[in-house]
């Protein structure tokens, strides 16, 4: 009588990873905590001259000064995210603005394809235009309901969730639209320039 | 919460593989202010997808090292450190 086995050890794998089968990558585990990474010290941005910037491939630059950006639509996000590290963490919550409100604010050249996001302290990092788009990024400046804390990337980190975390560049101050992949900070050594968890897209040329 | 903020001596191992030798006491000289340290003296952050190793006086990025599973790789921006050998460019 080996049916009821298998029906208790079915019902026991679900429970044991939290209902999260089907939403953990290939190569991944599941964290409960936040691990903070950090390519650097982390910047402690003055509300007072902080500006959000869209540049490079678009008719005007655009520019939102902190109590600007705060006026922008803002929405709820829920979302699963994973580190190149190798952890993934179910249902964050983030308050913040999508990059398609922000994208409203610009006309785009036709010929930008790729993005650079540039952050306080240096960091870049490079993704494809169309990753940004269709509700799928945004700007956040909220977490877990509270404003989001500098080791974080406080005030703003951009959230690209259905990419590695570190497309998700902490401290971010803007998005430069470019017609060709510029690699970023890690991509220019080793890292992937898309970074999909889905096709462990980890490194270039491993 | 502030990070953990390691020095130089925490990418010993990283750097001995690429270099064939211990690299701590070689001294590296910041190309944006000047500051001299030993590599083993400069601010190092470890908790990332790698290793970066900066100036002590002004932060400026001076190693950064990649391992993937293939190979180590480096891009060394302080002046007076040998060059790394062509495999880890
Ligand atoms: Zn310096």
């Amino acid at each position: 009588m080996p049916q009821p086995f298998i029906t208790r050890g079915f019902v026991g794998k679900r429970q044991d990873a939290g209902g999260a089968a089907g939403r953990i990558p290939p190569g991944q585990h599941l964290v409960k905590d936040f691990p903070v990474l950090s390519a650097g010290p982390t910047p402690r941005a003055d509300l007072r001259t902080w500006t959000f910037r869209i540049e490079g491939l678009v008719k005007e630059p655009a520019q939102w000064s902190w109590d600007e950006f705060r006026e922008l639509p803002a929405q709820d996000f829920t979302k699963d995210i994973s580190c190149v590290t190798k952890w993934t963490k179910l249902d964050t919550h983030w308050r913040g603005v999508s990059v398609d409100v922000l994208l409203e604010h610009v006309d785009l050249d036709r010929s930008a394809a790729f993005v650079t996001a540039f952050s306080d302290g240096g960091y870049t990092t490079n993704i494809p235009l169309p990753e940004l788009l269709n509700g799928q990024a945004f700007v956040a400046y909220e977490y877990d309901g509270k404003p989001l804390a500098p080791e974080h990337g406080g005030p703003a980190r951009l959230v690209v969730p259905q990419l590695y975390f570190w497309k998700s560049a902490k401290w971010v101050r803007g998005l430069r639209l470019m017609e060709r992949d510029q690699p970023g900070f890690w991509e220019s050594l080793g890292y992937n320039n898309h970074g999909d968890p889905w096709k462990e897209e980890r490194y270039s040329g491993d | 919460m502030d990070e953990l903020v390691l020095d130089g001596n925490a990418a010993a191992g990283a750097l001995a593989e690429i270099y064939g030798d211990d690299m701590t006491t070689v001294l590296a000289e910041c190309a944006s202010c000047g500051r001299v340290d030993p590599i083993g003296g400069l601010v190092a952050f470890v908790h990332a997808p790698g290793i970066v190793l900066r100036c002590t006086a002004c932060a400026t990025v001076m190693i950064r090292i990649v391992q993937t599973p293939s190979r180590t790789r480096i891009d060394v921006r302080a002046k007076r450190i040998p060059p790394p050998p062509e495999t880890a460019r």
